[in-house]
């Protein structure tokens, strides 16, 4: 089946069969390997993509599902080579150590602060609650989201 | 994982989705949110071969009330439900319940007429739908039919829809003045089903009487379970505390809890009794404060 897409602000299409999930079709046909698959059975938010702005796991909806939608992956969150508050967030507090859910959390983060600017640590922590982390146990992916928070408010996007 | 083989469609309006289950039967699926239905086909526990997604149907997102009913339509997303100021101010128990629902990415996609149609006992709103005595409107080949919910759980993923009825909409009473309502789950974490869950919902009359009460069970036996002993026995008694103690008693002796992972058979079931307790004090706080 043809399918159209629109990714970070490039039109593609693509002629896949109706079982390619969106992941795949995100990372071996078009090649933007940014987007993980963790789990690969819902859980772990590795794979988050924005579909038409709303945070999705990218595993579990079909490639056919966003014909003639709007995608965005970590590689859309950089304009102009300027990092995005909340990539600058995740580096400046060290809200990473391997590095693999790092993706989702900033596809979730950033989704998340255009609808709540001013969130509690409280807010965040549910926000992020598809995604897991292995490695930090949090508390600096929290940080990272209030330093991404305070930017955007300060109109730093 | 890789789903098995299936043909796609993405009808436009309800009648050709319906015209194409009833062509193909029991080979079909319907696709709406599909994140119950992906998961399953990626581990081929289920293996349709014709998919109709019904996505690109229009006006079938919606929220509203009127003529006595809230009306929440088939591709209404459980995070439509949660951010809704109608659903927060005038039915927390639906919040409660949608807010609960595996996690906020699941939920951008998931639908609350899913959450029914799947007939999973494990799901969460079947419960609150139970306690607040909905209808469901079904649309097949020959028209369209209204299913009480109490009556719509037939088995372990097996509703009283039959293969070419489209589950277009819930009707809900709009709740008198004086009710109030709460559901209450326990989890291992985020994103787990229920260990057990509680639906109640309650309407008070000024001098305390009980006038209806709706109880509804999660995860406890082989379908979502309506407690009518704990409910009849609350009708016309005063709501506290020793009345509400004894309800949660008939609730818990109701649930047929079985044991797995998540606790022993007897565990759920005390778990029942506590979580009902503590669904109809919360119930009866807010049905003091209006709706």
């Amino acid at each position: 089946m043809l399918v159209h897409v629109t990714v970070n602000g490039e039109k593609h299409e693509a002629n896949v069969e109706p079982r390619l999930l969106l992941v795949h079709l995100i990372r071996d046909v078009l090649r933007l390997t940014g987007t993980h698959i963790g789990c690969d059975t819902t859980h772990c938010g590795a794979c988050t993509i924005l579909l038409d702005g709303r945070p999705v796991k990218s595993c579990t909806i079909f490639a056919v599902q966003a014909h003639g939608r709007e995608i965005m992956t970590v590689e859309g969150l950089e304009q102009d080579g300027k990092l995005h508050p909340v990539q600058e967030g995740f580096s400046q507090e060290h809200g990473l150590q391997c590095g693999y859910c790092t993706p989702g959390m900033l596809m979730t983060s950033s989704a998340f602060l255009r609808k709540n600017p001013d969130p509690t640590e409280e807010e965040i922590r549910w926000a992020i609650s598809g995604n897991l982390c292995r490695c930090t146990g949090y508390v600096n992916i929290v940080k990272a989201v209030q330093f991404a928070a305070a930017k955007l408010r300060q109109g730093g996007a | 994982m890789i789903p098995g083989v299936f043909e796609y469609y993405a009808p436009t309006s309800i009648r050709e989705a319906v015209d194409l289950l009833a062509r193909h039967g029991e080979d079909a699926k319907i696709l709406s949110g599909g994140q119950s239905l992906i998961p399953l086909m990626k581990l081929r526990l289920a293996t349709p071969q014709y998919l109709v997604e019904i996505n690109r149907i229009r006006g079938l997102a919606y929220i509203r009330e009127g003529d006595g009913v809230l009306r929440i339509g088939a591709l209404t997303r459980e995070s439509d439900l949660e951010e809704s100021d109608l659903i927060r101010t005038r039915y927390p128990i639906l919040h409660d319940t949608s807010k609960v629902i595996a996690d906020p990415l699941v939920r951008n996609l998931a639908t609350v007429c899913g959450n029914l149609a799947h007939g999973d006992p494990a799901n969460d709103h079947p419960a609150t739908m139970l306690a607040l005595g909905a209808e469901l409107v079904a649309v097949g080949p020959k028209g369209e039919r209204r299913i009480p919910v109490a009556s719509f759980f037939t088995g372990p993923f097996t509703t009283a829809l039959t293969p070419s009825e489209i589950l277009t909409e819930i009707l809900i009473p709009i709740p008198t003045p004086g009710s109030g309502g709460a559901y209450l789950k326990l989890e291992r974490k985020v994103g787990d089903f229920a260990t057990a869950a509680v639906a109640a919902q309650v309407s008070v009359r000024d001098n305390g009487m009980c006038e209806r009460a709706g109880i509804g069970l999660t995860n406890v036996g082989p379908t979502p379970i309506k407690a009518r002993k704990a409910e009849d026995f609350l009708h016309g008694k005063p709501l506290d505390a020793a009345a509400i103690r004894q309800a949660a008693q008939l609730a818990a002796g109701e649930a047929q809890p079985t044991s797995d992972l998540r606790g022993p058979a007897e565990y759920k079931r005390d778990l029942v009794r506590v979580l009902t307790t503590r669904a109809l004090e919360k119930a009866r706080e807010r049905a003091g404060g209006g709706r």
